[in-house]
């Protein structure tokens, strides 16, 4: 018997929906593959580019401040010559000598009072080499304050032996440096640089930084010490600047810039290839659902159809009895929604158990998924709103050719 | 109910006009019991479609229990209908996706957009009152041809109409089906004073008729 609470239109629908068994399940399964391809493309897209994006972070600091390049100058003819240029036969570019940001400490502080801001660190970076035995390797060397620095960049989370608070005589490896030079843990390394400043430092963490390269070339050892050892006291070579919003880093960058007159480069910038690609496959994405939505939508517009002509002679008969074009037009459009709905409601639970089947199978080689699926209610919420509306959209045309049915063709047949 | 001039032209997709009434005058009282009968193809069942406002008539007049209808727009004709009006068909007259009993209530559903209990009661009193109260809960399909035409009659009074048209209810019941409906067209009239007209076939019931309405080339040849 009919629920109290059920309108006219939706008790008819359902009926009807229910009485056309096979049209119904072909186009509900139609719709269900559809949004379930959709969830599953999508949760996996977002997934992976918060993994990359991550990844990409734990490395890197939102927004980097460099000292600006050096340029080439022509050289200028000194003297009561009337102020005329001359040129040297070949401008090179100068070599890059290490320099610090000028009033790095003014700088720093100017940028902590900006909005959105929440951690700035100055570093003071360059090359050395480390010693041990008869083995040397060049390295590059990283001063840091490990209390700001390692909420700017989780080197702690990269430790695999150690601690990762260095203080003056402290340094801290790769594991890929450590192992070719034969160290462990509260062994002492002799770092040395070009212009013979040396000092010896104690190895205080192992770290992985999960890309061999920069396990054998990077080390970090504390502000102080890498100014001394590098020759610029008191100077920081770069700023690492963290940001509460990652995605807003480049506009932050460019504000910095604006403000004080210091190059920052933000990690969107420095990443630009990943963004294209992100930013392609967001294209591919968008065109692939638009594809399956116009699917979608033309199944259910025909199947609609279909039935349309189906029961004319009992929308012949519904008007006979009194009901109004527009209870007929109502009655169409649900149906059309309806099987949006429904489709979607069973796509959505595919997708998801697809994802879920899929994060089972595909692991490292550790055995850890691959990267954390995080299942968005949003993207649940949109593939049921979006697929209600094609739907309901895609019955208009059959609504309405209903709606429009003379009742004495219908009838007579 | 009363019909003045009315003229019906089909065009049927081609340009040539076919007129089917030719200017039908035709008055009805308030409970009279009127059998329409006439050749094959005479126009009964388009008199009946316009008397029901199921069709427009091409020029002319036709008040329905006292309402003039002839400017009323789409929508004013549908809510007149389905108070005013209970129609059945020679055939396949039910909703199949629903039990006869759900049939019946369908007119009442249809006007105030929700069931309720009052709808329900009177539809099954209606089944009971055709005789189909153990078969209330069957799917329509289910039912035989008798028993369909039987429902449909309840549906057909389900608003309580002062206006019954029956378009040869009878006419593809065996004579003992057709003599039930007949019947059961008969006590209606007699106990709620509907005004029944009955298109047939069959003189004998025909017969059985107050009034004979009898409808030739698209005109009334005697009434
Ligand atoms: N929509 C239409 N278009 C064209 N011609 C039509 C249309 N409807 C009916 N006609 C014609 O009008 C004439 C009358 O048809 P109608 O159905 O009213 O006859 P009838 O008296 O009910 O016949 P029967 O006893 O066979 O039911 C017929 O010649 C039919 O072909
Ligand atoms: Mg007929």
């Amino acid at each position: 018997m009919f629920k109290p609470w059920l309108p006219f239109e939706w008790i008819v629908a359902i009926r009807f929906l229910r009485e056309g068994r096979l049209q119904t399940l072909f186009i509900v399964s139609g719709v269900a593959l559809g949004v379930a391809v959709i969830v599953f493309m999508s949760a996996l897209m977002a997934g992976l580019q918060t993994n990359l994006i991550h990844r990409v972070l734990s490395a890197q600091a939102h927004i980097q401040l460099l000292p600006p390049q050096e340029v080439s100058r022509p050289l200028r003819q000194g003297g009561d010559a009337a102020g005329g240029e001359v040129e040297g036969p070949t401008v090179q570019p100068p070599l890059q000598r290490l320099k610090s940001i000028d009033q790095w400490q003014t700088v720093a502080t100017q940028i902590r009072a900006m909005p959105d801001v929440l951690v700035v660190s100055p570093v003071a970076g360059g090359s050395a080499l480390v010693v041990r035995g008869a083995a040397s390797r060049a390295v590059t060397v990283a001063g840091i304050e490990p209390d700001a620095y390692l909420r700017i960049v989780d080197i702690g989370d990269k430790i695999v032996r150690g601690s990762a608070q260095v203080a003056a005589a402290d340094i801290l490896v790769g594991t890929e440096l450590a192992s070719d030079l034969g160290v462990d843990l509260g062994d002492k390394l002799r770092v040395a640089t070009a212009d013979g400043t040396a000092s010896t430092l104690t190895i205080l963490g192992i770290f992985d930084l999960g890309n061999k390269p920069a396990n054998q070339r990077i080390t970090y050892m504390a502000l102080h010490t890498a100014q001394s050892l590098l020759g610029l006291p008191g100077g920081a070579t770069s700023l690492e600047v963290s940001v509460a919003d990652v995605y807003a880093a480049e506009v932050i960058a460019q504000r910095i810039t604006t403000a004080t007159g210091v190059e920052a480069d933000s990690w969107i910038r420095t990443n630009a290839q990943f963004f294209t690609a992100v930013s392609a496959q967001t294209t591919a994405n968008t065109a692939i659902r638009f594809f399956v939505g116009l699917s979608v939508a033309f199944g259910i517009a025909s199947v609609l159809a279909v039935a349309v002509v189906q029961k004319s002679r009992e929308i012949g008969i519904l008007r006979a009895m009194g009901i109004s074009r527009a209870q007929i037009l109502r009655l169409f459009l649900l149906q059309g929604a309806l099987l949006g709905l429904g489709g979607s409601v069973v796509g959505s639970a595919a997708g998801a158990l697809g994802l879920f089947l899929w994060q089972r199978a595909a692991k490292n080689a550790d055995g850890t998924a691959l990267f954390p699926l995080v299942l968005d209610p949003a993207l649940f919420t949109v593939a049921l709103l979006l697929a209600t509306a094609t739907g309901l959209l895609s019955a208009v045309a059959p609504a309405r050719r209903a709606a429009r049915l003379d009742p004495v063709v219908a009838i007579r047949g | 109910m009363q019909l003045r001039r009315v003229r019906k032209i089909y065009h049927a997709g081609t340009p040539i006009a076919t007129e089917v009434l030719h200017g039908i005058d035709l008055v009805v009282q308030r409970g009279e019991f009127c059998a329409v009968v006439g050749p094959s193809g005479s126009g009964k069942s388009t008199l009946l479609n316009i008397v029901g406002l199921l069709d427009r008539p091409t020029s002319g007049t036709l008040a329905v229990c006292g309402r003039e209808t002839t400017r009323l727009d789409d929508g004013a004709l549908t809510r007149l209908r389905g108070h005013s009006i209970g129609f059945v068909f020679q055939h396949h007259n039910l909703i199949t996706a629903f039990t006869a009993v759900e049939n019946v209530m369908m007119p009442m559903l249809g006007a105030a957009g929700f069931p309720n209990d009052a709808m329900r009661v009177r539809a099954a009193v209606l089944i009971d009152a055709v005789g189909l109260k153990r078969w209330q809960d069957n799917p329509a399909g289910n039912l035989s041809g008798g028993q369909q035409q039987r429902v449909a009659l309840a549906r057909a009074l389900a608003m309580d109409p002062p206006l019954l048209l029956a378009d040869e209810p009878t006419g593809n019941l065996d004579t003992r089906s057709a003599d039930e409906v007949f019947a059961l067209l008969r006590r209606f009239n007699r106990d709620h004073g509907t005004t029944v007209l009955f298109v047939t076939h069959n003189a004998v019931l025909a017969d059985r008729c107050d009034r004979t309405i009898e409808v030739v080339d698209g005109q009334i040849a005697a009434s």
